[in-house]
Order: structure tokens, then C-alpha cells, then sequence
């Protein structure tokens, strides 16, 4: 093992977000609603904006670091980075570039961003009309394989098949982000329950899941402002500190046309134990988990992964009540999360992983002290994080 | 007659012509796929390099159509302006045991609805799209 590490070396101590809209209808263009974040994680600092001198994002996200200093007036841009592919599994990844930014002496303020407004660019749940395919989607268009639930559906349904898996476990998940969502007025799905009759009479996207196991397409924008970490205590709010955090994926994850050697995989299998080396933490010393929902079925393979229990585990661990907060086993997805809060790509979990620490959910774990994240499953590259209170350095 | 609706996206060979052995292969009936001239592993999708012994001398070789379903998945949601009337329809992803276990993905021919077996066995049929600009060929798979 080596002593090169970011655990407790930086802190998030800002987080922002934009009211969350269905898809399609947010009144502000993408690049305002990524400013409206980014100035809100600057106001829940209790910092001039002025002082944030670089940006890390991840995905396809579409708002420039170079505009974005220019919009805000910076004096100086002196990061800008972008994690590469894997769609949402760079959530993580993206705090952890910024953290290694702000611990390797790159930058000293930098803000994690996604701002997405699917209403007004492509959606990621439908393919454009028409038109020639190459390479990699050669194989996969011509099949009526194009959106993300089409691409990752058979990796999830292998994986349930080798692990005699029911409907129930999935089912679980779903519920319990949906629970969550009705506690957070914030939620596109807030004041819309679901019970199991509801889960298992909704209609196939692709089989193995229902429509209630995919995420939501949404407008908005989060924010999270990184610091060093002998800087944490001079901000407004409490500080969340960052344990751990690990990106990548397994041997050959990204072959070509479903040739992952490991294809029953959420890419975490070599991931989840960097994680947990550099943070210094067990599974079982997770007391609050948010875990990126594309589909419920690559939550369930990311909690194998992450070793919160086997395989042959998840039909008995994967219940409603083992995943509620605040007396679940695994409180998950406290927020509503991809299913019910809003589809963020997954940085609205980021920004719930701090509010658990501060004590400040609507789903609130009791004097949670270690706060983890998982971004991406099944994608490649996957990412995830482990934040912890002051306590746990 | 093919399996599904007509006007999906035409695959078409990448433009440095890595996978054009593959497509032009179907269009004769044969199933090409690479094989590495110095080590003898198997590869699918193509790539230009070797993945066990890097050597870029990758030849491109027939194999049998045959092969046993991995996974698979049933599309019910249409994404795509042609799948708007399809119905559900069934894709597999196959394993080719004589062929160092390469996976290919394809359409499961037959009832769209109807039970599908992990570990079935299955075999290739050439689905011809002479009409569509420019002409390829898929492969299918059904039942053995």
C-alpha cells in the first residue's frame, strides 16, 4: 500500500444547486443554471465567488471552465479538468480530480460542477432519427440497441440469472429512493409515493426493468466547492472531508461489442478496494450510502461490489426497510436520488452525501460521521468517494 | 423481410477500416472475425492490436455460426423514431465456444415474447438489407 493519499486532505465546504425541473422545463438556459450553482455552493460557503480559481466536471457536460471564469469575472483560471467518458460514473471521479488538484498544490478553490438541461440538447434516453452507425454502435444500433437502458439491461440480467436474483431486490431500491423523495420537497418526485403494486404493474422499458428502475431526465445544476483542508474550519459549514476516493474499471472492461472478460459487473470490482484502502474504512462502517441509479440493477451489483453483502446475499438484504433512514441497515439514496429527487447525473448524491454530515437531510442517518458515494455503475470509467466528519480524521 | 422495422441506423464500416473484413464478410454469408496471427487469441469487436500479446498482425478469419446465448435483454420503450410500432423484440448477446468465447450481439428470431434460455444453443442467420443506401447484411441468431 502506498502512503501517497488524499485522505483528509481536502473539504468540501460549499454545495449548491438549482431548483430541479422535469425535463424540458427549466426557464433557464443550461449555462445559467450551471451559474446559479455554482454561485449558490459560493453563498453556502460564505465565500466571494471571486475566489474559485478551478472547475472539474465529467461526462459530456457542455459548460466551458474557460466561459464559465469569464462569466464570473475569476482574476485567475488555474485548473480546469474534465473526467473523461463513463457518463455518470465520473461523479466521483470528478471530486477526485479537484481534490488532487487542491492537495497537489494546483489550485486552491475548485468547483465540482454538472449543469444538464436535457430539454435543450439531446436526450439520453433517445436516439436521434435515422443516420449511419460505426464502430462500437455499428454493433449495437442495427439491434435496436441505442439508449442506456438498452446497453446495460443484459449486463444486469446476466448477473441476476448467475445469482438466482428476484424482482424484489430491484423493487427495493426503487422504493426506497421514492420513500426518500417524499420526505425532500426538493424531489421531482416529491408528493408522487410508490408502493410495490404500483412497481410491479408499471410498464417494461427493457426487460429486466420496469419503468420505475430507471432514472429520470431532468434540468438543473449542483456545485461543490473544494478547499484544503487546514483552510476547512474558517467556512461557514461544517466541513466534509474527503476519506477516500477511487476511479477506473476492471481488465478489458471497455471491449467492444459486450466483451468485458467480467461482463455481469457495475466496473467496481477493482475500484471498491482502492476506495477503501485509501479511506481507511469498512463497509460496515458506512453509516450512509448514495449510490448513482441509472438502473436499479447496477445499485444492486455496486452494494456487491462495495461488499455491504454477497451476491447471494441481495434477495434477503435488498428489502425496503434495510435501505430507509434513518433506522435502515444501509440507509440509501436518502435524497430521492437519480429515481425520485432529480437526475443530476448523479452530483445531486454528492451534494446529499455532504448534507447527511451536516445533519441537514430531510431523510436524516443520526450523527452520521462516515458518508460515502457510488457514481456510474456498469459504465466505464466508475468512480466513488468516502466523506467523513471531522471526527474521523 | 428483416426483423426489425426498416430505417434504424445503417452500420456502416469506420472510415480507417478497421471493422470493413467484418461487414464486407456478411454481406458474402460468412462471419469474420479477428484472430491474432501470432498468438492465436480470438478477438471481437475488432481492434488493432492484440489485446494478450499486443502484436498488431491481426488476420481476419470465418468461423462457424454457432454459439450459446450469455445474456439478453427484451426492449419494450421505443428510443428510435423507427421503433415507434415495433412491439418488444428480443436481443442476445451469444457466445462462440470454438472461437475462444467471443461475444456477438444480435436479434433472437421467433416470437418477441417468447421464453429465453441462458446457455441455449443458437445459430447464425444472414438478415440482407439490399434496399437500404449503402446494402449490409446483420447476423441474427435463432434456436438450433
Amino acid at each position: 500500500m502506498t502512503d501517497r493519499t488524499l485522505r483528509g486532505r481536502v473539504a468540501i465546504v460549499g454545495i449548491g444547486e438549482t431548483p430541479y425541473y422535469r425535463h424540458g422545463k427549466s426557464p433557464d438556459p443550461e449555462f445559467v443554471l450551471a451559474l446559479k450553482a455554482i454561485l449558490a455552493a459560493a453563498r453556502d460557503a460564505g465565500i466571494d465567488p471571486r475566489r474559485i480559481d478551478g472547475f472539474a466536471s465529467y461526462s459530456n457536460d457542455r459548460n466551458d471552465p474557460s466561459r464559465l471564469a469569464a462569466a464570473l469575472g475569476l482574476p485567475e483560471l488555474r485548473f480546469s479538468n474534465m473526467q473523461w467518458g463513463g457518463g455518470g460514473g465520473g461523479g466521483s471521479g470528478a471530486v477526485a480530480n479537484a481534490a488532487a488538484a487542491v492537495a497537489g498544490g494546483l489550485a486552491d478553490c475548485v468547483v465540482v460542477f454538472r449543469a444538464l438541461a436535457q430539454g435543450q440538447f439531446q436526450r439520453f434516453g433517445a436516439a436521434p432519427p435515422g443516420g449511419v452507425a460505426t464502430g462500437e454502435a455499428a454493433l449495437n444500433a442495427p439491434y435496436g440497441v441505442m439508449s442506456p437502458a438498452q446497453r446495460y439491461a443484459m449486463r444486469a440480467m446476466r448477473f441476476l440469472h448467475e445469482n438466482r436474483i428476484g424482482d424484489g431486490a430491484q423493487r427495493a431500491i426503487a422504493l426506497a429512493s421514492y420513500a426518500h423523495a417524499q420526505k425532500n420537497p426538493r424531489a421531482v418526485m416529491h408528493g408522487r409515493p410508490l408502493t410495490a403494486e404500483a412497481y410491479d404493474a408499471s410498464r417494461w422499458i427493457v426487460e429486466p426493468w420496469r419503468l420505475f428502475d430507471c432514472c429520470q431526465e431532468n434540468d438543473g445544476a449542483a456545485a461543490l466547492i473544494i478547499v484544503p483542508a487546514e483552510q476547512a474550519k474558517d467556512f461557514a459549514r461544517k466541513p466534509a472531508y474527503l476519506l477516500g476516493a477511487a476511479l477506473g474499471s476492471e481488465y478489458r472492461n471497455g471491449a467492444r461489442g459486450h466483451n468485458a472478460p467480467l461482463y455481469a459487473t457495475s466496473s467496481f470490482t477493482t475500484v471498491a478496494p482502492h476506495l477503501y484502502a485509501m479511506a481507511g474504512v469498512k463497509p460496515s462502517e458506512v453509516d450512509v450510502l448514495q449510490s448513482y441509479e441509472n438502473f436499479t440493477g447496477g445499485v444492486l451489483m455496486s452494494l456487491v461490489e462495495h461488499g455491504f453483502f454477497k451476491a447471494e446475499e441481495a434477495n434477503d438484504f435488498l428489502v425496503p426497510e434495510n435501505l430507509l433512514a434513518p433506522s435502515g441497515k444501509l440507509p440509501l439514496n436518502t435524497s430521492g436520488g437519480n429515481l425520485a429527487e432529480c437526475y443530476m447525473h448523479g452530483l445531486e448524491l454528492q451534494v446529499e452525501a455532504v448534507r447527511q454530515l451536516r445533519g441537514e437531510s430531510t431523510a436524516q442517518v443520526r450523527d452520521p460521521e462516515i458518508s460515502m458515494v457510488i457514481s456510474g455503475p456498469m459504465v466505464t470509467p466508475v468512480s466513488s468517494m468516502i466523506l467523513g466528519s471531522a471526527e474521523t480524521l | 423481410m428483416s426483423y426489425l422495422k426498416p430505417g434504424l441506423p445503417a452500420p456502416v464500416a469506420e472510415n480507417d477500416g478497421l471493422d470493413a473484413p467484418y461487414w464486407e464478410g456478411t454481406r458474402r454469408g460468412e462471419l469474420m472475425v479477428q484472430r491474432c496471427k501470432a498468438c492465436g487469441t480470438w478477438q471481437w469487436g475488432p481492434e488493432w492490436i492484440c489485446h494478450k500479446c499486443l502484436s498488431f498482425d491481426m488476420s481476419w478469419v470465418r468461423v462457424e455460426g454457432r454459439g450459446r446465448i450469455y445474456s439478453w435483454e427484451r426492449p419494450w420503450h421505443p428510443v428510435h423514431p423507427a421503433l415507434k410500432d415495433q412491439g418488444p423484440y428480443i436481443v442476445v448477446l451469444v457466445e462462440l465456444p470454438h472461437a475462444g468465447n467471443i461475444r456477438m450481439l444480435g436479434n433472437l428470431l421467433g416470437d418477441p415474447k417468447q421464453a429465453v434460455r441462458i446457455s441455449a444453443e443458437v445459430e447464425a442467420v444472414f438478415e440482407p438489407h439490399d434496399d437500404a443506401k449503402p446494402p449490409f447484411t446483420l447476423v441474427q441468431w435463432k434456436y438450433a
